[in-house]
């Protein structure tokens, strides 16, 4: 199959690539953009590790093409606050231990992200069923569900 | 060892400070292994078998060859003969082991064997190709069931009879039947538990390079030193030629401790590479062929009194190993006999285990591997409780060791010692108001709701001095702008090692803990050290720390007292700074000691070296140091649709001093949430014809934030041996967890006759126990 030309604006950035059509975007956002900070932890849309915003809405990146991103906006982890300035989400899993090996990380504060964008105050059960689609296998999710409740009540 | 470090009050040392690790994982600047990337790297994908059994006739790669883009297929015969040692410095040369080829030869023995290798320009490439490797294969009859292997007419592998990978015993079985001839209560059941996985969520990987002579290997691992010695060994070749490097592994739990068959064909392979090699797992192949843990049963048997002493204990222990087993799986299988006592009084025991070979994936190390001591153990107490006619709690109470009967040999063994089993159970039950419970669970019952209570009561020995765990060395540089950096062997896999070992090296210095940094997980500048695994990290950690910091703090001590005219016992370190006790405004940072010991070494004391580091290695001589803990928690069951929902959890533990409660309260939180995925949800499973059924994550379910319950905590703290008197903490959870909801559900159902001695507990599994429930 012909490649395809694509282009998408990444972090604000606009780029442009030439892929095949069954790139993922999330093998195109780390492989073609170097933003490694999107991580595949199933490759079939459970885990939600690989979490990014598409034109704002939480998609799961190892499910969608990159051609389909064609013309969209792309915001990743590495669009979310920095080391030197945590996004309050961020720094609510830092205060709350909401993180251990880090791997699920990148996925549950983009899902975070647009949860309380949506839904500033969330009770608890509006923070597990918003995010029973992301995976952790090292906190027990005691550390996720106090950083959640934290930020919300910051933001 | 330390004669100046009173001097300075713990600062760091027992705080919640944030983590060091936070900021780069926050921000989505880790280094994981898929994100490395080398000049022209070229990718991996494994060809695997179909079939459970099957004899291997030929393979044809040429059409995956002549894939543009396709740079190597290899098979056994390409790689298995360049093997030249495949022994585990955890096991030891000399320990018996069971075969483990890096490709399948003559026959494949489990779907998902690994039987070709490609390498290709893109991962995408590689896959495309694999599926082109034509392999002829001559379909054989499977040993699927463990529990039928040992009949079966197939053998797993030649010269194991019955599919037995070996036996240990121990204990006295004649005192146990004395015992039980003149018991008042015997109590004996079957208890069998499910296979289920430790499904880190980064699975395996490895970057592979060789150039020069020299092989560079980027690794997600929990010990980046034993891939280095496996890796040389492997290959014939010295262990400095090959460096191992690590930054950032995304969960093991014992899966990543040791270098796996893929792992060794990595190795093997990219000598005949001309670039790098990476391969990374997909999610399919590490729920197929990553391994299985905890499918084991036990016929377990215990004698009481009429008061509810126990008289006696048994297990009779039988585990599946799979075709592959990492490491040799028997030594494991005995502690499963030899921690059965658990905290109890138990005047004889004895044990038998045998590890038995299916053609499934095979078993490697899950947190806690010897976790079903706890269950069979735990499961039991609370059936004969139900038949004795007391309550579990109490049945308990009237055998817990208490703390004054320490050191306490149990029957099978095993000398506990720094431990605290009374007092983390009572500790348990007042957090969840074990009373107050039993009356909520009355009127619920009354109402037609069954509301139920489980705990787990279990020992651990963490911190293990056996082989190469017996050590642990540090290197800690005061740099000549006086920051700070100790290096140490690593495997940080989640479990905040980098945070741990800054909070450590601060106070021991008296430095602020920005001005610390730490270096681990590269073997080319780090020392040696065993890696993380049987909760060792932190009292090692610890110890090398402090072994290493005392030299270097009389240094510094030294050269303060000597620049001041001071004497060195009036000399405090606080805050990076050595001042004179009592004159604070008279003091040196720890930039001008340092530039003085770096750029100005005439100015020191007379002898005194010059520069400003220090390495050394903590010798660890207890050969184990007991942590404990009770699990308690409840539960209700619907039972009409079989679902449980966990109410309230409990954990009360004893690991010592804690060097970060976040960290210890973290560990404990993922290991018990682990537990409760394997009684509640997880099933690595197989149907009768050995296809595996549970290779996604739509199939292998664990827990969600969804189902899980808050957890909450007590910690008592008895100080174990070693520096510091922390203990470890890393695997509890996963052995504390599964038997206290085990227990909870059964409690729950105990109005229906009903008797739980098979996991998993899924609402189906339940639904059918109520439905061939006896009729009362």
């Amino acid at each position: 199959m012909p490649e395809v030309d694509i282009e998408v604006r990444v972090n604000g950035t606009r780029r442009r690539a030439r892929v095949e059509p069954r790139l993922t975007l999330a093998d195109y956002l780390r492989d073609v953009c170097h933003l490694t900070g999107t991580h595949l932890g199933c490759e079939h849309g459970v885990c939600g590790a690989c979490t990014v915003l598409l034109d704002g809405a939480a998609v799961r990146s190892c499910l969608v093409f990159a051609v389909q991103a064609e013309g969209a906006e792309v915001t990743t982890i590495e669009g979310m606050g920095s080391a030197e300035e945590l996004s309050p989400v961020q720094e609510a899993f830092r205060d709350h231990h909401g993180l251990q090996c880090g791997f699920c990380t990148p996925g549950f504060v983009v899902s975070v992200t647009a949860l309380l964008r949506d839904n500033p105050n969330p009770t608890d059960d509006e923070i597990r069923a918003g995010l029973s689609g992301n995976l952790c296998r090292c906190t027990g999710y005691q550390g996720i569900l106090a950083a959640v409740r934290a930020a919300a009540g910051r933001s | 060892m330390d004669p100046t470090a009173t001097s300075v009050a713990a600062r760091y040392t027992g705080a919640r400070v944030h983590r060091v690790e936070d900021a780069r994982l926050l921000t989505g600047h880790g280094t994981f292994v898929d994100d490395v990337v080398r000049p022209g790297m070229l990718h991996a994908c494994f060809v695997r078998s179909p079939f459970p059994r099957a004899r291997i006739l030929g393979v044809d790669s040429s059409s995956a060859l002549a894939l543009d883009g396709v740079h190597a297929v290899f098979v056994a015969a390409d790689l298995n003969p360049d093997v030249c040692e495949r022994w585990y410095g955890l096991t030891g040369k000399n320990t018996p082991d069971t075969p483990r080829p890096p490709l399948a030869e003559d026959e494949a023995r489990f779907v998902g064997d690994p039987v070709a290798l490609v390498v290709a320009e893109s991962r995408y490439i590689a896959e495309d190709a694999a599926d082109l490797v034509d392999v002829d294969y001559e379909p054989l009859p499977p040993v699927v069931d463990y529990l039928q292997a040992h009949e079966s007419a197939g053998l797993v592998h030649e010269g194991y009879e019955n599919n037995v990978a070996g036996r240990l015993r121990g204990g006295k079985p004649d005192a146990v039947e004395q015992a039980c001839d003149s018991a008042a209560h015997v109590v004996t059941e079957t208890i069998y538990q499910q296979a289920y996985a430790p499904v880190p969520m980064e699975t395996r990987g490895l970057v592979v390079e060789w150039s020069g002579g020299e092989l560079t290997i980027w690794a997600a691992t929990q010990a980046p030193h034993e891939v280095r010695a496996f890796c040389a060994r492997l290959l014939g070749i010295p262990e400095h030629s090959v460096r191992v490097i690590m930054r950032d592994t995304g969960g093991a739990f014992g899966q990543k401790i040791l270098p796996l068959r893929e792992d060794m064909c990595l190795m093997l392979a990219a000598r005949k590479a001309p670039a790098a090699v990476k391969w990374i797992e997909d999610r399919r192949e590490n729920l197929m062929s990553a391994g299985q843990s905890r499918h084991e049963h036990g016929v377990v048997r215990m004698a009481f009194d009429a008061g509810g002493t126990i008289a006696a204990a048994q297990i009779d222990h039988v585990q599946d190993v799979g075709a592959y087993p990492t490491p040799w799986p028997v030594g494991t299988g005995s502690a499963v006999g030899m921690l059965f006592p658990g905290p109890y009084r138990i005047p004889v025991g004895s044990w038998t285990t045998t590890s038995v070979f299916s053609n499934t994936t095979g078993r490697t190390a899950y947190r806690g591997p010897w976790q079903f001591e706890s269950v069979a153990r735990e499961v039991l107490l609370d059936i004969a409780a139900r038949r004795i006619g007391l309550d579990p709690v109490e049945l308990r109470r009237r055998n817990m060791l208490d703390r004054d009967e320490l050191p306490y040999a149990n029957p099978n063994g095993m000398r506990y010692d720094h431990m605290a089993p009374r007092e983390v159970f009572e500790q348990a039950l007042a957090i969840i108001d074990y009373d107050a419970f039993r009356r909520e669970q009355e009127e619920a019952r009354a109402a037609g709701r069954y509301l139920g209570i489980g705990t787990c009561s279990y020992v651990e020995p963490t911190t293990s001095a056996m082989a190469h765990f017996s050590t642990e060395g540090a290197t800690i540089r005061v740099e000549p702008s006086g920051k700070v950096n100790v290096y140490l062997a690593g495997g940080s896999t989640g479990n905040s090692l980098e945070t741990t070992a800054v909070q450590l090296v601060a106070d021991a210095l008296g430095c602020d803990i920005a001005d610390v940094h730490t270096i681990q997980g590269d073997t080319a500048v780090t020392p040696f050290g065993a890696g993380t695994g049987g909760s060792r990290s932190g009292g090692m950690i610890a110890g090398a720390v402090a072994e290493t910091a005392s030299t270097l703090r009389e240094r510094i001590v030294a050269i303060a007292a000597h620049k001041l005219e001071a004497a060195a016992e009036d000399i405090e370190l606080a805050e990076s700074r050595a001042a004179v006790r009592g004159t604070p405004a008279v003091g040196l940072s720890f930039a001008e000691i340092a530039s003085a010991a770096y750029f100005d070494a005439g100015s020191l004391p007379p002898g005194m070296p010059a520069g400003l580091e220090a390495s050394g290695r903590y010798h660890n001589k207890t050969m184990s140091t007991w942590a404990n803990a009770t699990h308690v928690c409840t539960c209700e069951v619907d039972p009409s649709t079989g679902v449980v929902t966990l109410l309230r959890y409990v954990v009360s533990e004893d690991c010592g001093p804690m060097i970060n409660p976040n960290v210890v309260e973290g560990q404990i939180d993922g290991g018990t949430v682990q537990g409760i995925g394997g009684v509640l949800y997880e099933h690595l499973a197989y149907d009768e014809d050995g296809n595996p059924i549970s290779t996604t994550f739509l199939d292998y379910l664990m827990p969600t934030i969804a189902e899980v319950p808050v957890i909450e905590h007590g910690h008592v703290e008895t100080p174990g041996p070693g520096p510091g008197g922390h203990k470890g903490v890393g695997e509890g959870g996963a052995i504390g967890a599964p038997p206290a909801v085990v227990n909870a559900v059964a409690d729950a159902l105990a109005p229906f006759g009903v008797t739980i001695t098979r996991l998993p507990l899924s609402p189906a599994a339940l639904m059918s126990m109520l439905d061939e429930r006896p009729v009362p």
